[in-house]
């Protein structure tokens, strides 16, 4: 029982960054199609710019999270902070910075 | 002996009579993330092949040869395959560019014309062999080469398109195909992002970087390019947009153009002699196909991210919203049978292919399907700009 208890409050809260695999996995489909319908499926860009490791090399992840969650004026990309925390926006740029994904 | 050979010869041609299939019933179904082409029947509702490995098709897009055998199909990563839909096999298939968002087929079903992002321009291929015909980089400014976007086929053997970078519109006119002539219409508004051809006459672009659209008449292009609804969504009303509206699928009817609002959950009904707006008329989310039923008497509107489970119709007789579904997760794109009596529903994250009745609105026929982000029908090897 106290494992069940600890086990829970690790998947519920857990550290910073830490996601429950649901959320995880709509998080994968959020990058795969709703930002893959810009920056393309495999992230080589489209609309948007490409996001692969080497394009987003150098830019620091405050800066990335900042344009996910509040968009970029005078371009296409719209604010997702709607629909993604800031913990959310960095555990994907870990995941874009990743070479496979 | 001989006997023998003709009872054969007998069973051959039998065997071949068994395998006749005609084409103007059938349809290309895009499965986005694997790559994937399925041929679908419309009037049996079946699925009749499945086509493999042609490349990233997460924005795919597909036309016709005017005989309805072959289907072309432009890939995100500037594949361009082309399909024999009698005998489910790929016939030919290129990689033209790094990355591109659609194609078109000319008037005399001779060529195939592709718009590209990298490198920016437009490439004409054959539609028989997919050889190389021209090249047209979207060079602007000093030196910069812009991203292309609604590539349309036009009557006279024109192709109009887009220059999203460069605010540009620019009409390719490939009568001799050898010495292409381009007109060009620089100030057209910033970023067109999209564009259609209406009553093969009026090629209309959408704009994201200002209000409003570019309007160029064919029959009249030396009186150049005109801006529709110069002053309608101000900057700062702007709502957020999670995928770009898609305008090939806008809709005529009657006197009246719909079309998806940018930045607004509006259509828009447009009387299109005045080009002047008849009414907004409020939708659940951003629009992103505004497609009339071929009677024109419904427009069906499907959403962007987070409205995508949703499907609203309206009522063209008397612009209002008539009705609406909610046929599921992620509904991408809808396709009309060629007379209207059915529509087909690509619903990407049920993964399924939705057949609904347009008089009763009830689905009425569902199929397997990955992740599916575009329904093409053969019918629109006769329709000039789709």
């Amino acid at each position: 029982m106290k494992k069940l208890l600890l086990l829970m409050l690790f998947s519920s809260t857990g550290f910073a960054g830490e996601l429950s695999t649901e959320r995880q996995n709509t998080l994968r489909n959020m990058l795969n199609n709703d930002c893959g319908a810009c920056h393309g499926l495999m992230l080589k860009g489209g609309m948007g710019p490409a996001l692969l490791p080497d394009n987003l090399a150098g830019k620091p992840d405050e800066y990335l999270a900042a344009t996910i969650l509040n968009g970029r004026k005078g371009t296409a990309m719209p604010p997702w902070q709607a629909f993604i925390s800031h913990d959310e926006a960095l555990w994907l740029i870990g995941i874009l910075r990743k070479p496979m994904h | 002996m001989t006997k023998l050979l003709s009872i054969l010869g007998f069973i051959l041609s039998f065997n071949a009579l068994a395998e006749l299939r005609a084409t103007g019933d059938l349809g290309i179904v895009m499965e986005r993330e694997n790559g994937n082409a399925l041929i679908i029947n419309t009037s049996h509702h079946k699925r009749l092949a499945k086509i493999e490995k042609l490349g990233d098709l997460s924005h795919a897009s597909v036309v016709f040869s005017r005989d309805e055998r072959y289907a072309y199909i432009f890939g995100r990563d500037g594949g361009l395959s082309k399909i024999d839909l009698l005998q489910d096999k790929l016939d030919k298939r290129i990689i033209q560019a790094g990355n591109s968002i659609g194609g078109a087929i000319s008037q005399d079903g001779r060529l195939i014309a592709v718009s590209n992002y990298t490198p920016g321009g437009v490439k004409v291929f054959s539609s028989d062999t997919l050889e190389l015909v021209a090249d047209i980089p979207a060079d602007y400014g000093e030196g910069k080469r812009s991203k292309v976007v609604g590539l349309v086929d036009a009557p006279g053997q024109l192709f109009v398109f887009s220059l999203f970078d460069a605010g540009e519109i620019w009409l390719l006119d490939l009568k001799n195909p050898k010495t292409p002539v381009i007109k060009k219409f620089p100030n057209t508004g910033k970023q067109p992002y999209d564009a259609l051809i209406a009553e093969e006459r009026y090629y209309i672009a959408g704009l994201f970087g200002e209000s409003g659209l570019a309007l160029l008449d064919l029959w009249n292009p030396e009186a150049g390019v005109k801006r529709i609804l110069p002053d309608y969504v101000k900057d700062d009303e702007k709502l957020p947009v999670y995928k770009m509206p898609h305008l090939e699928g806008w809709a005529i009817a009657g006197d009246y153009l719909f079309v998806p609002a940018i930045g607004k959950h509006e259509v828009w009904v447009i009387d299109k002699h005045q080009w002047k707006l008849i009414k907004a008329i409020p939708v659940t989310g951003q629009p992103v196909f505004v497609m009339a039923r071929p009677d024109a008497r419904q427009i069906w509107v499907n959403f962007a991210f987070p409205d995508n489970d949703q499907v609203q119709i309206i009522d063209a007789n008397d612009l209002s919203l008539a009705k609406t579904l909610t046929p599921g997760k992620a509904v991408l794109h809808m396709e009309f049978t060629p007379r209207g009596e059915q529509v087909w529903l690509a619903i990407r994250d049920d993964n399924r292919l939705a057949v609904y009745d347009t008089e009763t609105l009830q689905e009425i026929a569902y199929l397997p399907a990955d992740k599916p982000n575009g329904i093409f029908f053969s019918a629109r090897a006769h329709k000039t700009g789709l």
